[in-house]
């Protein structure tokens, strides 16, 4: 799906179209990716669509908003909120991200072969988002839905307040991992720095066993789902306990 | 004097919600301290999005021999007459005095005491700023777009083996040549920031009552002086950061130098962003990547982001010599 091979397809030159960001602005960039790639792609066997991007150079909002069933490489490093919003597009980037990759990710797929960094799939609500080295802190914050995949370590607050979704973590957590949480799921395979108001550690059932291995496919990472740990809400936060004194 | 003066800061402080720049640039070989201000101008320019109202640059060079000192001056207004300035200042001090102007900023070096020097300004040259002391640093900040600030100071052309500098979106203290960035305290020390403080006001007592002199309302000189007052009681700079954490309340990603350390610290909680890239000929600082992007070998750097609380530190060519 990411190779220039496919072009043996008559779908024009949708199949190895090379964008150079020293040469066009983002927001040209982006323009062309909502508006006249979806129009090329419709009738088409989508999946054969593919985008190279080449010097980001860590500009921000690098294939922002798709909406469309398109692979898009983006070769180096990008800066904040690259493949932000982003809907059934498959975005990869060769390199290290900014703040907000993938933010409010809705489906498809965003993955970055280097290091992310703060709100990594912040609001992410479907598809799956895989970070190949660390995510910095606050990922996955507010999650409603997305599967995020960190096969490095992840920063203080990861998971805060996320809502539904997992987030599985390779290597260790940050401070405060999932403080607030509600519904989401997180799975850390290394040590825990601490855990945030209301997180707690369960025991890890068949059920989790096979989530992580799925996941751990999924991103295409080796690993054995059982060493993993299981964070999920203790579920006091959800009620006014007017006993508590507000202490909590 | 309600109406116009809040509308005017609600807007800037709408603006201000993740910005200011800061960057850096430490350079490991003494070959390269040529191109020091050619590699620093691009990553203030670009930082120049994140902070459009004001700028400024310190850049340290080989430190001039003792008893001499170098003065950072800045004579805003007029059509600096920096001739008869030389010729007045000669005899202040004791010996010669060397003066390299750049548009309204000069940079005089001499063997006069700091105090000496002050209160002379006041009394000959009211309309002189003083900018920085010491024996390496120069500096240079004003209001206006980092890009045009770079121009009218040539940095570009700046030589030297480490510099920082600051883009600045104005938050909690006016615009102006004197609350733009880098602060600086003391002999060859200076701090760009990133974030705002929240207890400024009680910092900035505490040392006032301490006979410390301030010259703006603005929290990242409270910051600074702290620092700077931290090292004269004898703390290293990063003695000083440790101490810091638990006296000054707000957010940070602070940017420090002297002529032998470049400093990095993020506070606990890291909401003000930064981006560290290392190789074999550079340590470079950024609020983002993309202002680091042009350095040469930037893409096989060691790029990294600073954790909170971390303080990192780099040696200078300056302190290499010494050692």
């Amino acid at each position: 799906m990411t190779g220039q091979e496919n072009n043996q397809d008559a779908a024009m030159d949708i199949t190895g179209l090379k964008f150079d960001l020293d040469e066009i602005s983002v927001r040209d960039l982006n323009g062309f990716l909502h508006r006249e790639l979806p129009e090329q792609i419709e009738g088409q066997e989508s999946e054969k669509a593919w985008v190279e991007i080449l010097n980001p150079r860590g500009r921000h909002s690098i294939a922002a908003g798709l909406d469309c069933p398109v692979t898009v490489e983006v070769q180096g490093h990008a800066g904040y909120f690259v493949a932000g919003m982003n809907k059934r597009a498959h975005v990869n980037v060769h390199g290290n991200v900014g703040w907000s990759v993938a933010e409010n990710i809705m489906s498809g797929s965003v993955r970055v072969k280097g290091h992310a960094s703060e709100s990594a799939a912040a609001s992410g609500q479907g598809g799956l988002v895989v970070i190949e080295g660390d995510a910095s802190s606050r990922c996955a914050i507010s999650l409603k839905g997305s599967q995020v995949v960190v096969a490095g370590s992840v920063g203080h607050f990861s998971a805060f307040m996320a809502q539904a979704g997992t987030l599985l973590v390779c290597g260790d957590a940050g401070a405060n991992l999932g403080d607030s949480l509600y519904e989401a799921v997180i799975y850390v395979g290394g040590s825990i720095d601490s855990l945030g108001a209301d997180a707690r550690e369960e025991a890890m059932e068949a059920s989790d066993v096979e989530t992580v291995q799925e996941l751990l496919s999924l991103a295409g990472l080796d690993g054995d789902p059982t060493s993993f740990r299981r964070v999920a809400s203790a579920r006091t936060l959800y009620h006014w306990n007017s006993e508590a004194q507000q202490e909590y | 004097m309600i109406g116009g003066e809040i509308v005017v800061q609600r807007i800037v402080c709408g603006k201000s919600t993740a910005m200011c720049g800061i960057v850096g640039l430490l350079l490991k070989r003494p070959s390269g301290c040529e191109s020091l201000g050619r590699l620093m101008t691009p990553m203030l320019d670009c930082m120049g999005d994140r902070g459009p109202d004001s700028a400024g640059v310190a850049v340290f060079t080989d430190p001039v021999a003792e008893p001499l000192r170098r003065f950072s001056l800045y004579w805003p207004g007029v059509a600096p007459d920096w001739d008869r300035f030389r010729d007045a200042v000669q005899g202040v001090g004791h010996g010669t005095a060397d003066l390299d102007p750049v548009a309204d900023n000069a940079v005089l070096t001499m063997n006069v005491e700091t105090e000496t020097l002050v209160s002379w300004l006041e009394e000959a040259f009211p309309g002189i700023h003083l900018l920085s002391v010491g024996r390496s640093l120069r500096l240079f900040k004003d209001e206006g777009h980092p890009r045009e600030i770079a121009a009218r100071y040539e940095l570009d052309a700046m030589s030297g083996t480490h510099a920082v500098g600051h883009t600045r979106m104005a938050t909690e203290s006016r615009v102006s040549p004197a609350h733009a960035h880098p602060f600086t305290a003391g002999e060859d020390f200076c701090l760009v920031h990133n974030g705002s403080l929240s207890n400024p006001n009680s910092v900035r007592r505490q040392l006032q009552r301490r006979g410390i002199v301030f010259q703006t309302d603005n929290d990242t000189e409270a910051g600074c002086r702290f620092l700077e007052w931290r090292m004269r009681e004898g703390d290293s700079l990063e003695e000083a950061l440790a101490a810091s954490f638990d006296v000054l309340d707000g957010f940070f990603t602070f940017l420090m130098a002297t002529s032998e350390k470049l400093v990095l610290v993020r506070d606990a909680f890291a909401c003000k962003p930064a981006v560290v890239a290392e190789t074999d000929e550079y340590v470079a600082v950024g609020s983002e990547f993309r202002s680091l992007a042009h350095l040469p070998g930037v893409h096989s750097a060691d790029v990294f982001e600073p954790v909170p609380e971390q303080i990192y530190s780099w040696s200078t060519l300056v302190a290499a010599v010494t050692e």
